[in-house]
């Protein structure tokens, strides 16, 4: 088994290797560095294989705590790095033998990173999470018309108000989350849905509706965060996050 | 990053510059796993077990929901533990026997309600009580 192994976060311009800030860590507390091929460079760190190897990898990601921690610290270099150049960051766990293995990479896929470095250039990632606002429990009405019926027809009625009512409801924040999207889409170069969070990940109660990322020209984002932020309505409650390094849009189309 | 803990309610009426603070797990983990560029490094990693773990993660802090949902929710049906509950299933039973009523006498008897209100109750019911809770 090799001595180390390099541990990738990100490419970007060969530039990258004059502005990485001594002293900036990544996963496992390990100096960040940048190796160079051409025109392009990856931002890495030295790593031991005792946490990175195959087997021990393998391990890790199913360690919560682990899997955290080397997240927050993948992403924090990311974020870094980004502040002053444009960076396409990889997976978390995109682990290489050695930096040779790591340049004949950028020279295999360099026509690739300058196509996604092209289309993220200039450009900033935001979420936007939205969430159904919990509708207020109104008692079903005992309008007058319900006196004349017996209980069990008025119980009958009540549930089937309640069923329509719910229905109703269900409509109207599909049709908000809908048209949340796009009106942010339309502030937006492009944008990506995922799937909507767990209540117990997300860490709200109310259920999401809407989980999305909107790619934006930096100097669209006041426009943007205006836009999207003024936007009302009153069945559903959103957020927005950001800026972030463009994750869901750095994506390799293989030629 | 000072991001951690739990989002802030209303963060969408915050200004910009504080939004990058509330960066929570939830929102990293989506991307560093799900999304960026993937590559297959020199050491292998199985890309389904990534899938499976992201699964997994929901999976695992929403277990009580999810014992709640398939079944296990015995404290809930244990008299001993919720005395509301025999109450309401007490109500249920007379509610059908209500409804079963009302389905034979039919809609035009329904609204004269008030006069045949009376009779209907009593002997049924306690019959049925008698049998449900033996």
């Amino acid at each position: 088994m090799a001595d180390v192994l390099v541990y990738l976060y990100a490419v970007g311009g060969a530039e990258l290797a004059e502005s990485v800030a001594p002293g900036l860590t990544g996963v496992d507390g390990a100096p960040v560095r940048v190796v160079v091929d051409g025109r392009v460079g990856a931002v890495v760190s030295t790593v031991d294989p005792l946490h990175f190897g195959e087997d021990a990898l393998q391990r890790n990601l199913e360690d919560l705590t682990w899997l955290a921690e080397t997240a927050r610290a993948h992403h924090a270099v990311v974020d870094a790095v980004s502040q002053r150049h444009p960076v396409a960051p990889l997976r978390m766990a995109t682990v290489y033998l050695d930096d040779d293995n790591v340049r004949a990479l950028l020279r295999r896929k360099n026509t690739a990173f300058t196509a996604v470095l092209d289309r993220i250039r200039g450009r900033r990632e935001w979420g936007v999470k939205a969430f159904a606002r919990g509708q207020p429990d109104v008692e079903p009405d005992r309008g007058a018309g319900d006196a004349d019926l017996g209980p069990g027809a008025a119980y009958l009625l009540r549930k089937r108000t309640a069923r329509e009512r719910s229905a109703r409801a269900q409509q109207n924040v599909e049709d908000a989350a809908a048209e949340l999207h796009e009106t942010s889409s339309a502030v937006a170069v492009a944008s990506h849905l995922y799937p909507p969070q767990d209540p117990q990940l997300s860490g709200r109660q109310e259920h999401m509706v809407l989980n999305a990322a909107y790619l934006v020209g930096e100097t669209d984002a006041a426009a943007f965060l205006d836009t999207v932020q003024t936007w009302y309505s009153p069945h559903i409650d959103h957020e927005v996050t950001g800026p972030w390094v463009p994750y869901s849009f750095a994506t390799l189309e293989e030629s | 990053m000072t991001g951690g803990g739990l989002p802030v309610p209303g963060r969408a009426r915050q200004p910009a510059e504080h939004t990058q603070q509330s960066t929570n797990l939830a929102d990293i983990l989506e991307r560093v796993l799900d999304k960026g560029i993937v590559i297959a490094g020199d050491i292998r990693v199985n890309l389904l077990d990534i899938e499976l773990l992201t699964i997994k993660i929901r999976l695992l802090i929403a277990s009580v929901d999810k014992a709640r949902e398939i079944g296990i929710d015995w404290w809930e049906h244990d008299p001993t533990l919720s005395s509301g509950q025999r109450d309401l299933a007490e109500e249920n039973r007379r509610l059908r026997e209500r409804i079963g009523e009302l389905e034979t006498t039919g809609p035009t008897a329904q609204r004269k309600g008030g006069e045949d209100e009376k009779p209907r109750e009593p002997v049924k019911s306690r019959d049925r009580e008698s049998r449900g809770d033996g």
